[in-house]
C-alpha cells in the first residue's frame, strides 16, 4: 500500500515503478495491504512456534493446560480458602464456584499477558531475520498473537469442560445465555489491546532495553490491578471510576459475565476500554511503522 | 531499450558514530550526569578516542544508478566501501537518510542463506518457512518444492530436522530455496562463499541461467573476482560510499584493484621489512628498477628490463631468482626463472640486470614478486629472500588489430598462434 500510494504522484517518470523506497516517512504508511499478502508467512510462523515449543516434550500441548490449572488451584486455595476474598462481581445472592471464577480470570489474563509479552519482544527476538530479509515487520507481532491463541483455545476448551460440569451438577448461578456470543468480540478486544501495548514496548526497546526488564514483573503487578484474584465487589464504590480506567478490567468482568450468564457489565466502562484499546493500538501502529524503517541501525 | 527495473537516485545513508541505542537508561543517565559535572563519560570504552557528539559517518554518499531488466551487476569495493549498506537499502532492511529508490517487481534478498531456518523443523518445513520469509506464497512453493529438493541434493534427509544437518547440507538447502524464488530482482551478498566448489559453480550457473532465460535482474556483491566474472556483465565499484566506476566488468575490476598498482618504475626496499614467513633470509634486496624508462608501461614488442641490487647477509652459493607474475586481482599467472646466477661472501653487495619478453601477455596490469632461492646441500631448494616487486602495464597485445582479446574469458596469456599443418575441404 505504502508503495502504491507514494509512487502515484511523486516524480515525473516515464516508467511506472511498483515500489518506492524513500527517505521520507509518512505517518500512516502502515503497510497493511502488504502485510495481508504475507498471510502465508503468518500461518507458517504460528505453525513453527507451535511445533518448536512442544518439540522434545513428553506432555506436549498438555503443558498449555497444566499451567493455568495449577495457577487456578493455587488461587482457589490461597485467595479463596485462606484469604477468603470475595468472588462476586455484583452484590446479590449468586453462588459462584470459586474454581471456575479463578480459572476464567486466569485464562483471560494469561492470554492478554502472554500476547503482550510475546509481541513486546518483536524487534529484539527477530532482529537476526529482520536484518537480512525484508518482510512486513507487522507480520511478526501478528504471528505472535496467533501463536498465543493456540494455548488460549486449549485452555478455553478445558474451562468449557469444567463449565459443563458445574452446569450439569447444578446449584450454581451459571446459565446458558446468548451473552456467550460476546466471547469472540472480547477475545478480539484483548488481542488489539495486548498487541497495541506490545508493539509500543517493542518499538521503544530498540533503543532502551530497560522496558524489556519492566515487562516481566510489570505484568505480574498489573495482574493484581485486575479482578483476577478477587471479585469486583472488593473494590470500594468511590474508587470504581479510577479502577475501571484499567482497560483490561472491563474485558475480564465482561468475559465472566458472558461465561456465567450473569455478573458485572457496564456499557460505558466497556466502551471506554474499547476506545482506549484502539488508541493504544493506533499509537502502536504508527510508532511501529516509524521505528521499523531504521531499527536495524540502533538495535 | 529494455525496461528499467531499479532506479537508485541520490541515495545517502548516514550513521552516527559512537554509542547509539542498545544502551540502557542507566547508561544514558550516567552519561548525562557526567556531562553535567564536566567529568569524563563513564560509559565510554577505555582508551577510545573521544568523538564529538553527533559526529556522523556517511556509509553511502549520493549514489545514483539505473538497472535494466536482465542485467547482472557485480558490486565491488573494499571493506567499508558501502556495498552491504547499498544492498540493505535496496532490500528495505533499513531506510535511506536521503534519496529515493524505485523498483519494479519483487526483491529477493539473499544477504544470508537460511534466514528463518529453525533447527527443530524438517528440511521440507524449512523450505516453506524460508520461502515464505523471502516472499513466496504457499502455492508457489508447492509448485516448486520438487525442484528445490532436487537442486539441494538433500532428498534423503528432507524429512529430518535441520539441526541434524551438516553445515554444508544446511547451506545447500537454503540456497536452493533462494535460487528458486520468482522475484524479478535478486540481491546476493557473497552467499556463494559457502558450499563446495561444485555446488558454487552450480549456483552461479543457475543464477546466470535464470537471468538469461527469464530476464531476472541480479545484484551481486563479492570479493571473489572470479565469481564476479563468471556471473556479471556490468560492474559498479564503490569507494568510501561513492561510485567510482560503473561499466564493464574487466575495467571495473582493474579500477578496484588499482590500489595494488603503482606506476613507479623503481622500488626501494631499504625501509620496508621483509616477509615474516621467511625463516632464514640470506639476502636482503635493496632496490629494484626498470633500467630504460621512467614509467612502467610496456608494449608486447618490448622487453622488460630491470635491475636488482642486494646485500648478502651470509655466504650464498648458486643463487637462483624467480620472477612470479600476478594480476592485480591476485591471480598467479606465470613465473620466470633464472638459475644459479650468483655466489658470494657475506656482507658483499651485488647487482643484476636482466630482461624477459612479455610478448604473450594480454593487455592489463600486472605485478612481479622477486624470490631468491638457493640449493642447499641435499639438493632441495630454499627461499632466501622474497619481495613484492615492480608493477607493469602491458599496453597492447600481439593480437591488436586482429582480435579483441578478452582476458576475463580467454586468460591473461595470449599464447603463440597454432601452426596449421594442412587445410583442405573434405567430402
Amino acid at each position: 500500500m505504502y508503495l502504491l500510494l507514494t509512487t502515484s504522484y511523486k516524480v515525473n517518470m516515464e516508467e511506472h515503478f511498483k515500489t518506492h523506497i524513500s527517505s521520507e516517512h509518512r505517518m500512516f504508511d502502515l503497510h497493511l495491504r502488504e502485510t495481508f499478502q504475507y498471510r502465508d508467512l503468518i500461518f507458517l510462523l504460528v505453525k513453527k512456534d507451535f511445533a518448536a515449543l512442544y518439540k522434545q516434550t513428553i506432555l506436549g500441548p498438555l503443558w498449555a493446560i497444566i499451567q493455568p490449572l495449577l495457577t487456578t488451584i493455587v488461587f482457589t486455595v490461597v485467595f479463596g480458602n485462606l484469604a477468603r476474598l470475595t468472588t462476586a462481581d455484583i452484590a446479590g445472592d449468586y453462588n459462584i464456584p470459586g474454581f471456575l471464577f479463578y480459572m476464567c480470570g486466569n485464562i483471560c489474563w494469561g492470554y492478554f499477558s502472554s500476547t503482550l509479552h510475546a509481541t513486546s519482544g518483536t524487534f529484539l527476538t527477530n532482529r537476526v531475520t529482520m536484518g537480512k530479509v525484508y518482510y512486513p515487520r507487522l507480520v511478526a507481532p501478528i504471528a505472535a498473537a496467533f501463536s498465543q491463541m493456540i494455548a488460549f483455545v486449549i485452555q478455553f476448551a478445558m474451562m468449557f469442560i469444567f463449565w459443563m460440569f458445574f452446569l450439569i451438577k447444578g446449584g450454581t448461578g451459571i446459565q446458558i445465555t446468548p451473552r456467550l456470543f460476546m466471547i469472540p468480540v472480547l477475545v478480539l478486544h484483548m488481542i488489539v489491546l495486548a498487541v497495541g501495548f506490545g508493539i509500543i514496548i517493542s518499538s521503544v526497546t530498540t533503543k532502551y532495553r530497560d522496558l524489556a526488564m519492566l515487562v516481566g514483573f510489570g505484568l505480574e503487578l498489573w495482574r493484581y490491578g485486575c479482578p483476577v484474584a478477587y471479585g469486583l465487589q472488593l473494590v470500594p464504590e468511590k474508587f470504581m471510576g479510577l479502577y475501571m480506567l484499567n482497560p483490561v478490567t472491563p474485558v475480564i468482568t465482561t468475559f465472566r459475565y458472558a461465561v456465567f450468564g450473569f455478573g458485572y457489565f457496564n456499557l460505558w466502562y466497556y466502551i471506554l476500554s474499547v476506545v482506549m484499546s484502539l488508541i493504544v493500538f493506533l499509537i502502536g501502529l504508527v510508532l511501529f511503522s516509524r521505528i521499523e524503517r531504521t531499527f536495524m541501525d540502533t538495535i | 531499450m529494455s525496461e528499467t527495473m531499479l532506479k537508485v537516485s541520490h541515495i545517502s545513508k548516514q550513521y552516527k558514530l559512537g554509542q547509539i541505542g542498545g544502551t540502557t537508561l542507566r547508561d544514558e543517565l550516567q552519561r548525562w550526569s557526567a556531562k553535567m559535572r564536566h567529568r569524563e563519560d563513564p560509559t565510554q570504552k577505555i582508551g577510545a578516542v573521544g568523538y564529538k557528539a553527533g559526529e556522523t559517518f556517511m556509509a553511502l554518499d549520493d549514489v545514483s544508478f539505473t538497472v535494466r531488466k536482465g542485467e547482472r551487476i557485480g558490486i565491488i569495493g573494499h571493506n567499508g566501501a558501502g556495498k552491504s549498506t547499498l544492498l540493505k537499502l535496496i532490500a528495505r532492511i533499513t531506510a535511506p537518510t536521503k534519496g529515493d529508490i524505485w523498483m519494479n517487481g519483487r526483491v529477493a534478498s539473499m544477504l544470508e542463506v537460511g534466514t528463518g531456518f529453525h533447527g527443530e523443523l524438517t528440511g521440507r518445513e524449512n523450505i516453506y518457512m524460508n520461502g515464505a520469509i523471502l516472499g513466496m506464497k504457499k502455492k508457489e512453493i508447492d509448485a516448486k518444492i520438487e525442484d528445490i529438493i532436487e537442486f539441494s541434493e538433500c532428498r534423503q534427509f528432507i524429512d529430518t530436522p535441520v539441526k541434524r544437518y551438516s553445515s554444508g547440507m544446511y547451506v545447500k538447502l537454503a540456497f536452493s530455496v533462494a535460487a528458486h524464488l520468482d522475484s524479478e530482482i535478486m540481491i546476493m551478498d557473497e552467499v556463494l562463499a559457502v558450499g563446495d566448489m561444485a555446488f558454487q559453480n552450480k549456483c552461479l550457473e543457475k543464477m546466470s541461467d535464470v537471468s538469461k532465460t527469464e530476464g531476472r535482474t541480479i545484484l551481486y556483491v563479492s570479493h571473489n573476482m572470479n565469481t564476479i566474472w563468471q556471473l556479471c556483465e556490468r560492474c559498479i565499484v564503490l569507494k568510501h560510499g561513492k561510485i567510482i566506476f560503473d561499466g564493464d566488468v574487466e575495467k571495473g575490476i582493474d579500477c578496484y584493484s588499482e590500489n595494488n598498482y603503482s606506476n613507479e618504475p623503481a622500488v626501494n626496499y631499504e625501509e620496508i621489512p621483509g616477509p615474516r614467513w621467511l625463516l632464514a633470509p640470506k639476502i636482503r634486496l635493496l632496490s629494484a628498477a626498470y633500467t630504460d624508462r621512467k614509467h612502467s608501461k610496456f608494449g608486447t614488442d618490448e622487453k622488460i628490463k630491470f635491475r636488482l641490487a642486494w646485500e648478502n647477509l651470509s655466504r650464498v652459493k648458486n643463487v637462483g631468482l624467480r620472477v612470479e607474475i600476478r594480476t592485480l586481482s591476485e591471480i598467479r599467472l606465470a613465473t620466470y626463472v633464472l638459475y644459479d646466477f650468483y655466489s658470494g661472501e657475506a656482507d658483499k653487495k651485488a647487482e643484476l640486470t636482466a630482461e624477459f619478453d612479455p610478448h604473450e601477455f594480454a593487455e592489463g596490469f600486472y605485478y612481479m614478486t622477486f624470490t631468491f632461492f638457493e640449493h642447499d646441500v641435499r639438493g632441495s631448494q630454499a627461499d632466501i629472500e622474497c619481495r613484492k616487486g615492480l608493477c607493469f602495464e602491458i599496453t597492447s597485445t600481439k593480437h591488436t588489430g586482429k582480435l579483441n582479446w578478452q582476458p576475463a574469458k580467454w586468460g591473461y596469456l595470449a599464447l603463440d598462434e597454432i601452426e596449421a599443418l594442412s587445410v583442405a575441404e573434405i567430402g
